[in-house]
């Protein structure tokens, strides 16, 4: 086993797996984001309906990310979640009101709808906020005595956590946006540009803001981007170029590269996060081979994942193509 | 004020939200097979009445399935929050065993679920087919993970304990660990009892009303014919997880039988109120020598009392006792109805025999309470172990849990669950109250596929 590095392996398959859920369910939880904003029940209609057929295979790579956790990485599993442990209800109840939301509206009686349009809202938002409050939690580390957590209830929420959870909220409505370009035409089509168009620039601005609050708050992070300056000028040089690509394909009009651009931010700030906490998976302390599970489980489940994951993906990749195309009003099976 | 106290509190916060979580996919795993066989008759027959039904059941499903899902995102991250000691003892089995779990069953249920409610028009018939069938494989698929993981708690295998921390030493002895096999059969036909139950009970309620008689009438003879098996089946698949469990777990089926003292030829008790703390019972109305006979096939065999194991050791009696006799008592119910329709069916006086009809269509709940009395009988009965022998209740705690923090989430879920389980239930009145006749009427689009339009007139023209 010495000629393999199976825990470098596992940070790159968690990776992949954290960031298909951000980026996935990223896309449906901005749609719910977006809810109070169209015009209509008809919009709401048609914005509910772009996600329905894949929302709930998008929400399982979230179930990926606690059970691979647990399976190759247990100590984050036990550190993160007892120190995130109001922050995940609140996540869990959020992604609870608006799952079931998928269903209930379309079925409740007209004058009750509106309650489940705010559980889709409330419950994205709220579910977009937590997560976002995780990656400052991160960032902020833990307080944790041999392998278990020892702070206390409200640690992880601070301002530094209530401005990354803001900013997620921005990112998904972003991502949200982009998605209903994509997916709607019409009046819905050009609110989703105009929106789009101030999230872009809200994006920015949040990645500027904990970029720098972070270079102030952890001085050994600022130290590591300085040591490396030389090659990590890249990431906030390709990011503006990414942030420029994105307002330029809105302001002609592009249908599909706004979504991509997007796509392309998450993927430069989620890099350069993982980058700038290298190699802690338990900041301050311990490092992904610290946090491993026994090689012999991490094998184990590795054989599965690398022969099953391509299938997940192609079957996917074929129900997007299924319902590939413009929603219109009056579609959907309800 | 009173002191709070967390592991008490996660218990209770467990206990409900796995009690809550547990009676979707129980529901789902039939009804996904049921739609599965609908869809693969449509696709033989071309007959409207599957499509019909398909569709109908379709709908209950999405809001059932809903539902399970997300109390299940909740049970994967409840071993972390509240657990985190276990969760990380344990994690190099059931870390890989849920990891699993997730990459065969849940993605494919998922993600063809949405081909299964939004593809009918978008897809061929074959594979709509095709996904109603990965839909239902993954049910069960996903039954064989859990039920993998949970049967190693119960009966732990092919690992040792190191520093605390749990190591494999074979994979295949600890996936088949002792009692997954019997559990396995035993959920899966718990399973198919429930849908069958739903299905035949909604439909006959159907014939009494006089709705989609033709659709009902058939839909009520597939489930009576399927639960004629099933229902006796699982009387044995029981016998035989019961006496799995005597071989490995004594002390629960101590509390399952109300047996204190160690007893030659032991009665089988009908009625008795256990009390744990005078360690005896009350009221006692039993079969003599029935316990001995069924457990050890011997007239006068040895059953062992609670009192072997020290007062610490022991599950609490009441509970184990008193959710098996509801189980088995309703299981006998279901024999017994499922036996009667049968006949009923096989001399063709379904339609006429109301007494029937409402006695099925009053048993809809009950499977789900059996179901639930089963998991209390062999969750209650491993306690105090968590990994039974292996890792206490009391060990797996997260340390930094405060007993504020616990009882804030227990409110919380009891409350978002309380919401979520009216609307839905008053959704699925509403749905079944519907019935499957005007299911179509509002989505009559031309499809791209051969779809005949199809109204409740056809109905007359059904063979």
């Amino acid at each position: 086993m010495e000629l393999i590095d199976l825990t470098l392996i596992w940070i790159v398959i968690i990776g992949f797996g954290v960031f298909m859920y951000v980026f996935m369910d990223g896309f449906d939880l901005g749609v719910g984001i977006l809810f109070p904003f169209a015009g209509s029940d008809e919009h709401r209609d048609v914005m509910m309906n772009s996600v329905a057929p894949v929302w709930d295979g998008n929400e399982t790579w979230l179930i990926l990310g606690g059970a691979g956790l647990l399976a190759a990485f247990p100590l984050i599993y036990a550190v993160f979640l007892p120190a995130l442990y109001i922050g995940v209800f609140l996540m869990l109840a959020g992604l609870i009101f608006r799952g079931v939301a998928f269903e209930f509206r379309f079925k409740a009686e007209p004058h009750k709808r509106r309650r489940w349009d705010i559980a889709f809202f409330g419950g994205s938002l709220v579910a977009a906020f937590a997560q976002g409050a995780v990656v400052g939690a991160y960032i902020q580390g833990f307080e944790v005595e041999g392998f278990s957590y020892v702070g206390g209830a409200f640690d992880w929420l601070t301002p530094f956590t209530v401005m990354t959870g803001l900013g997620l909220v921005a990112g998904y409505t972003l991502l949200g946006a982009t998605w209903l370009i994509m997916k709607t035409e019409g009046d819905l089509q050009t609110l989703a540009y105009r929106i789009a168009g101030r999230m872009v620039v809200a994006v920015l601005f949040v990645f500027l803001l904990v970029s720098l609050w972070t270079a102030v708050a952890h001085p050994h992070i600022l130290e590591r981007w300085l040591e490396h300056a030389a090659v990590l000028w890249i990431f906030p040089t390709l990011s503006l170029l990414a942030g420029v690509w994105l307002w330029r394909g809105l302001g002609r009009r592009a249908e599909g590269t706004p979504f991509i651009a997007t796509l392309a931010l998450f993927l430069l700030a989620y890099l350069g996060l993982l980058i700038s906490m290298w190699p802690y998976a338990v900041p301050p302390h311990h490092t992904f081979w610290d946090a491993a599970s026994s090689p012999d489980s991490q094998l184990f489940t590795l054989i599965g994942l690398l022969f099953v994951i391509p299938i997940i993906l192609a079957y996917t990749a074929w129900t997007y193509w299924v319902f590939r195309g413009k929603v219109r009003i009056g579609e959907g099976y309800h | 004020m009173m002191e709070l106290d967390p592991l008490l509190l996660s218990r209770i916060q467990f206990a409900f939200v796995v009690s809550f979580h547990a009676i979707f996919p129980v529901f789902t795993i039939g009804l996904a097979s049921y739609i599965a066989l609908l869809e693969g008759l449509l696709y033989r027959t071309g007959n409207p009445a599957y499509e019909q039904l398909s569709r109908f059941w379709t709908k209950v499903f999405a809001v059932v399935f809903g539902m399970g899902v997300v109390s299940g995102i909740v049970m994967s991250f409840q071993f972390g929050t509240n657990w985190s000691v276990f969760s990380y003892a344990s994690a190099n089995f059931l870390g890989p065993i849920l990891a699993y779990e997730v990459v065969t069953a849940f993605f494919l249920e998922a993600v063809f679920l949405g081909v299964l409610l939004f593809g009918r028009d978008k897809v061929p018939r074959g594979t709509h087919l095709f996904a109603a069938c990965m839909v239902a494989l993954g049910t069960f698929i996903s039954s064989f993970w859990i039920l993998s993981a949970n049967s190693w708690m119960q009966t732990p295998a092919g690992a040792e304990l190191r520093d605390g921390i749990v190591h494999l030493t074979s994979w295949s002895e600890a996936i088949f660990n002792p009692s997954f096999v019997p559990r396995f059969f035993h959920v899966a036909l718990a399973s198919f009892l429930t849908g069958g139950f739903v299905v035949a009970g909604v439909s006959a309620w159907y014939l009494l009303k006089g709705k989609a008689p033709e659709a009902s009438k058939k839909a009520l003879q597939m489930c009576l014919i399927m639960l004629a098996f099933a229902a006796p089946a699982q009387l044995l698949v029981g016998d035989v997880h019961g006496l799995n469990t005597f071989k490995h777990q004594p002390a629960k089926v101590a509390a399952m039988e109300g047996v204190w003292e160690t007893t030659d030829g032991a009665p089988l008790l009908l009625f008795a109120i256990p009390s744990q703390s005078q360690e005896r019972n009350f009221l006692e109305i039993g079969i003599p020598n029935m316990a001995s006979l069924i457990l050890t096939h011997e007239w006068n065999g040895t059953v062992p009392g609670l009192k072997e194991w020290a007062p610490e050791d022991r599950p609490h009696m009441p509970i184990v006792f008193w959710s098996f006799r509801v189980m088995v008592g309703i299981g006998l119910l279901m024999i017994i109805i499922a036996l009667w329709g049968a006949w009923l069916t096989w001399r063709d006086r379904l339609v006429e025999s109301k007494r029937f009809l409402r006695l099925t269509s009053l048993m809809i709940p009950l499977p789900f309470v059996a179901v639930l009395a089963g998991w209390f009988v062999t969750e209650v009965g491993r306690q105090p172990w968590l990994a039974y022998g292996l890792i206490r209740t009391a060990e797996g705690l997260t340390p930094s849990l405060t007993g504020a923090m616990a009882l804030f989430t227990l409110v919380g879920y009891v409350t978002v669950y309380a919401v979520v389980f009216i609307a839905g239930i008053r959704f699925l009145v509403r749905i079944i109250r519907q019935g499957p006749d005007q299911t179509d009427l509002s989505e009559d689009h031309p499809g791209a596929h051969a779809k005949r339009p199809f109204s409740a007139a056809d109905d007359k023209t059904m063979a």
